[in-house]
Formats: C-alpha cells, structure tokens, sequence
C-alpha cells in the first residue's frame, strides 16, 4: 500500500493506449496489469467527461509492480516514476509516445483547456476495406472521436488556440474530419485573432479516404497561410512520430518549429529510402537533431521544458503598442 | 523500368493478334499477288471496334499502366504542342536547377503564361538524368520561384502534373522536401495570379500536391491522381504489392472519380488508345480545355480568385458534425 497511496493516474485514456500499443510486448506482467486494468477502465469510465481535465480525475489506487522497459536504454522503469517524469525515460531521456490528453495536460494552464469541434468525426466517404472498423477500433481504444483534440487554453496566462494529435487514433493519420478540424481551429485562431499551436503526432495521411485525405493538406496549409493576414504566431510542435502529409503540410509551416527530442520527423520513410535508393542511411537519420543540424526545424526542446519555452515564445509574441515619444 | 518499345499493356494483346494477322495476311497477298483487300477491310473494322470496347471499359489499373506509358507525352513535349516560344528557365536560386521539374515562359495563344510541372524522361539514360521525373526539394522551390516570378508580371501559371510520388531520397530528407513540398502548396494558396493544373499522366500523392492547388484542376481521360501508389496501397491493405489492380479499385483514383468527389473540376478526353497514340491531337483538346478556363479566370480580380481558391479546396472533405 506504501507504493499506492501517491498512485496517481493521468487518465484512464493513455493507461489504455498503452496497453493496445503495438509495442506493448514490453509490458512486464502483462497480464496481470490487463486484468487489473480493465477494473479501472469501467470505474473510471463513469467519471471521464470529455472537457474536464484529466487531473480533476484524483487518485485512483493500482497494484504495484507495474514498469515499463525504456525503449532506447533499455532500462526498467518503475511506472510512477515515469509517470513523474513525464513519460520521459530518467536514464537516457527518450521521450515516451503519449496520447492527445495527456499532451494537453502538460502543455496548459491547468483547467483553461476548452475544447471546440468536439463532434466532428470520420465518416467512410470511399466505403474502403475495413475503414469503419478501424475507426470504431480507434474510437474505443482513445476514447476520442477524432486523430485531433481541439481547444482555446492558456499557456503561462497567455490565451491560445491549440490542436493536440493522438498517433494512437489510426496512427494520427490526416482524414477529412481531422483536417477539417485543423482548419477550422486555424479559422478561429484568424477571428479571434489568438496564437496557435499545434502538437503533431501522425504518420501521414489517412489512405482510406484516398484523395480527400491527400487534400487536406491544401486546406491545413492553406488555412496557415491566412494567420499572415493578422500577424498570427503559429508555432508547431512535432512529436514521434511527425511524418507523411502531417510534416509535408501545416506542420513544417510554423513561424516556429519545435521538436521533442530523438522525434522520427520526415516525408518519406527510411525504408522506402532504403528499398528504392539503396543508400545507407546515417545513424539518427530523420530524427529531431538531424532536422535540426539540417536546418529545418528551430529548437529541441525537453517535454518538461516545453510548456516554460512555449510561454516564454507566446509572450514574445504578445500585442504591445510600441509607444514612442 | 521499362522504356516505350517493351512496355506492353496487356489488355491490348488481343488487339495486337489482330494487328500482327492483318501483317501477316498482307506479307501472304503481296507475295502470292492476290487481292485479300476485303479480308484486310474486314479484320481492320473488328479490331477497330475491339479498341473501342476495351477502351470503353478499361478498369482503374489498367488506366494506371496507360497513364505510366512510358511513350505518354511529357512537359517538353505539350510545351511545343500547345504553346508557343517556350524558354525554359532553370534553378531555385539555392542549391541547383533540377531537371525533373521544368518550367519557363510561354505564349498560351497570345496570352504570356509561366508553365511549370515534372518531367519523365524518354528512355533509361534521360529518366536516370531527370530522377524519372521524381523532384527533389530543389524541383519544388524553383516551382515557387517561378510562381512568384508570374505573380509579380501578373502571368498566369499553369502547371502539369506527372509523377510517380515523392522521391523517397536521402538529400531529399536532408534538404526539407517535406517542407519545400508544403511550402509550394501555400504560396499556390496565396496567388494573386490565376492558376490552372492539368493533370496529364501520374498524380502521385504529394509530389503532384506541391504543384496542384489551383483554380482550376484538368485531367486527362486515363490520368490518375492518389495519395498512394495502388502497389503501396496493396502492400499495406494485402500485404502483397502484386494487389495493386484491387487496391486501384478502392482508391477512387481515375478522372472520373475525382470528378465526382469534386476534386477535379473537368475531364479532358483523350484519343482512342491513349494520349501516346497521338499527341497531336491530345495537345489540340489539352488547349481548348486551357483556353476557355483561362478565359473564366481572367475576368476575375485577384482577391475574388483567392477566396474562390480557398473555397474550393475547404469543402472537399467529407466528415460527419454529429
Ligand atoms: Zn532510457
């Protein structure tokens, strides 16, 4: 009970995704946690409400001997500890995939986060192979309707618009209703003249919707062009993995590009390179300090130094009459 | 990859049986001196009507291996057919000039445009020299340079449309394709010029993106445009690339297609056996479609062009708002 009483679980939505990770194998006592979990799971469900913040949740209790394997120094980690830390491994700092919520969670003022374009959700325009069950499936396993949450918040007191993937919604794929969303939080951002930023978490694409899908991101990067209009920052975040139609559109179209480090950022990927090339690729090829000894992003910046560095650049940015006498 | 003499479209196999007996019955009458003209007369109608039926009822992956014909008519080629006094003007003042995206000046009857699009090549030798028309970054931002050259003498752009994909390349990741790649879809976004897309072979996902965000967007009967490759698209759906004629059918990819899902604005008809079969005439019908949109596009001011263009590309997904 000692390891229990400060057990505090982010939301039952990540501790899920974890477990329908495809990496999940390396989930020690697997088992066990699955049974125990799923008891959490329908506690835990009657108190989930959509726009309430995840910390509003309390403490909930957990059996011990839950670790994770880091995946980069291969260290076991005790749960709660990475939990502290952010999902960032305390040995070797590799940062840990995390889900749309609990994104937010870290990035805002607490209790500022009001989510907009809640019910826009995919339909199956191309009646494709296995769409709809994909979508359920994602559906179910987030608890989200959309690759995308949505939202006004606050970031060190400054009012923003911000857009947070989930790579575990179809691998944070680019359909119709998540460009859709996109574009109109942009449109927002224009008329309410507030900065933005979104955090991307995607893979590219949704091919399911075939060429829709390819269009949005004409209308992601189109939407972008139009914050020049009123002089609105946009500064776009990219986690593991930003690759695809995501980083090929609005995402490497920020006023500002910030990378999380050792993130996979790129277009095409490294196997195809591969295959079709048959180049040799570097050592840390398309990861954060690549892009950024190439010059295509800005900064890398630490999860637990992210919200500090967004405050400090949203406060850069804030409207000031200059007056000069 | 194959070059135009062994590139062989099955489907057109029993249409080369007619041929090659029609060949064979003339060789036969020439040397026995004797009159098989009505014979000739009579395989050369079936086979003509044969053509029609196959190329009435060509499936998705048939028009992909069409639109693939590596004789199919390229940039080069439509910029002397359809306009006039081309020069080609090269490089992204950055890095270097990059042969698998062309573009320069040109008179579109007596109209100055900028055209600009990729470029496949002829045979082995020229495709390797332009990267089988596949961009690199630099590709894409000369494209930019030259659209905000247009822009800045009030020239119309019009661009064409033929590649593969995305070159999957080391320097590519290095020098920010998918930047450059996003970068020409917003400054299409943003201009002030009247701007119209044909696409005349392959639309491959974002590379044909980068150059297609206009006012209006053209495609040849058997072009396709997808955002992935019907062999990509089978490997991931299948696991086996060799599904790609299935995965063509769900991916709603030819003219027709996008037609309906209000992606393209007009279907430009090509001639009975494919563009490759007559450039000439392909070229005519490309130009008259060119004509009479630029025609609209010109009566309009630049700031109702932007709205309209933004309009257009806002409404083309399908979401349910529950
Ligand atoms: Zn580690």
């Amino acid at each position: 009970m000692r390891i229990s009483d400060n057990f505090k679980v982010l939301n039952y939505k990540e501790a899920v995704f974890d477990l329908d990770d495809e990496r999940g194998d390396d989930w020690l006592l697997k088992d066990l946690f699955r049974s125990k979990q799923k008891y959490v799971t329908i506690k835990q469900r009657e108190e989930v409400d959509s726009s309430a913040q995840p910390e509003q949740q309390g403490k909930k209790e957990l059996p011990d001997g839950l670790w994770k394997k880091c995946e980069q120094c291969n260290q076991i980690i005790y749960h709660k500890d990475l939990e502290k830390n952010l999902k960032v491994c305390p040995k070797c700092q590799y940062h840990f995939r995390i889900g749309a919520w609990e994104r937010i969670k870290i990035l805002v003022d607490p209790g500022s986060f009001k989510e907009l374009f809640a019910n826009i959700t995919s339909c199956d325009p191309l009646n494709f192979p296995e769409y709809q069950e994909k979508i359920s499936k994602s559906k179910k396993i987030t608890e989200l309707k959309e690759g995308v949450v949505t939202g006004t918040a606050k970031i060190g007191g400054v009012p923003l618009v911000l857009g947070v993937m989930d790579f575990n919604f179809i691998g944070g794929s680019m359909g119709s209703a998540l460009g859709e969303k996109l574009v109109r939080l942009f449109e927002y951002a224009l008329t309410h003249e507030l900065p933005v930023v979104t955090v991307s978490a995607a893979g590219g694409a949704r091919m399911q919707e075939g060429i829709l899908s390819l269009m949005q991101m004409a209308t992601t990067c189109q939407a972008v062009n139009r914050l020049a209009e009123k002089s609105i920052l946009f500064i776009s975040i990219l986690t593991d993995p930003t690759t695809g139609g995501v980083f090929a559109s609005f995402a490497s179209q920020g006023d500002i590009i910030i990378a999380e480090p050792g993130a996979l950022i790129g277009f095409a990927g490294a196997r195809v390179i591969q295959q079709t090339t048959r180049q040799t690729l570097p050592p840390g090829f398309q990861r954060s300090e690549f892009l950024l000894e190439h010059g295509i992003i800005d900064l890398i910046v630490n999860r637990k130094e992210l919200r500090n560095t967004l405050a400090r650049l949203l406060r850069f940015h804030q409207r000031r009459k200059l007056e000069i006498s | 990859m194959a070059n135009g003499s062994n590139y062989n479209l099955d489907f057109e196999k029993p249409l080369k049986e007619l041929e090659k007996r029609i060949e064979e019955i003339r060789v036969f009458a020439e040397e026995k001196k004797i009159d098989m003209s009505e014979e000739i007369a009579r395989i050369e109608d079936k086979s003509r009507k044969l053509k029609k039926e196959i190329y009435e009822k060509l499936t998705p992956w048939q028009k992909v291996q069409i639109a693939r014909h590596p004789k199919r008519p390229t940039l080069l080629e439509y910029s002397e057919l359809i306009f006039n006094g081309f020069i080609e003007l090269h490089g992204d003042r950055l890095y270097r000039d990059d042969p698998a995206l062309v573009g320069g000046l040109a008179y579109l009857d007596d109209i100055p445009v900028t055209i600009l699009g990729q470029q496949k090549g002829k045979d082995t030798k020229e495709n390797i020299y332009r990267n089988f028309g596949m961009p690199h970054p630099e590709g894409y931002r000369k494209a930019i340079r030259l659209m905000k050259q247009a822009e800045k003498f009030g020239r119309p752009v019009i661009t064409f449309v033929d590649v593969a994909g995305a070159f999957p390349g080391k320097e590519a990741e290095e020098r920010g394709q998918g930047e450059a790649v996003a970068k020409a879809i917003m400054e299409m976004g943003a201009l002030t010029v009247p701007i119209i897309v044909v696409v005349t072979g392959e639309g491959g996902s974002g590379g044909a993106l980068a150059i297609g965000t206009g006012d209006r967007v053209l495609m040849l009967e058997h072009a396709y445009y997808s955002v992935i490759s019907p062999e990509g698209c089978a490997s991931i759906l299948w696991k086996n690339a060799t599904e790609a004629s299935k995965a063509a059918e769900v991916l709603r990819l030819t003219a027709n297609d996008l037609l309906e899902l209000e992606v393209i604005d007009e279907v430009i008809p090509e001639p009975l056996g494919g563009a490759h079969t007559d450039p000439v005439s392909t070229a005519a019908t490309i130009k008259e479609s060119l004509c009479h949109n630029l025609w609209e596009l010109l009566h309009r001011d630049s700031q109702e062009l932007l709205v309209m263009r933004y309009n257009k590309f806002r409404k083309m997904g399908r979401y349910i708002e529950e």
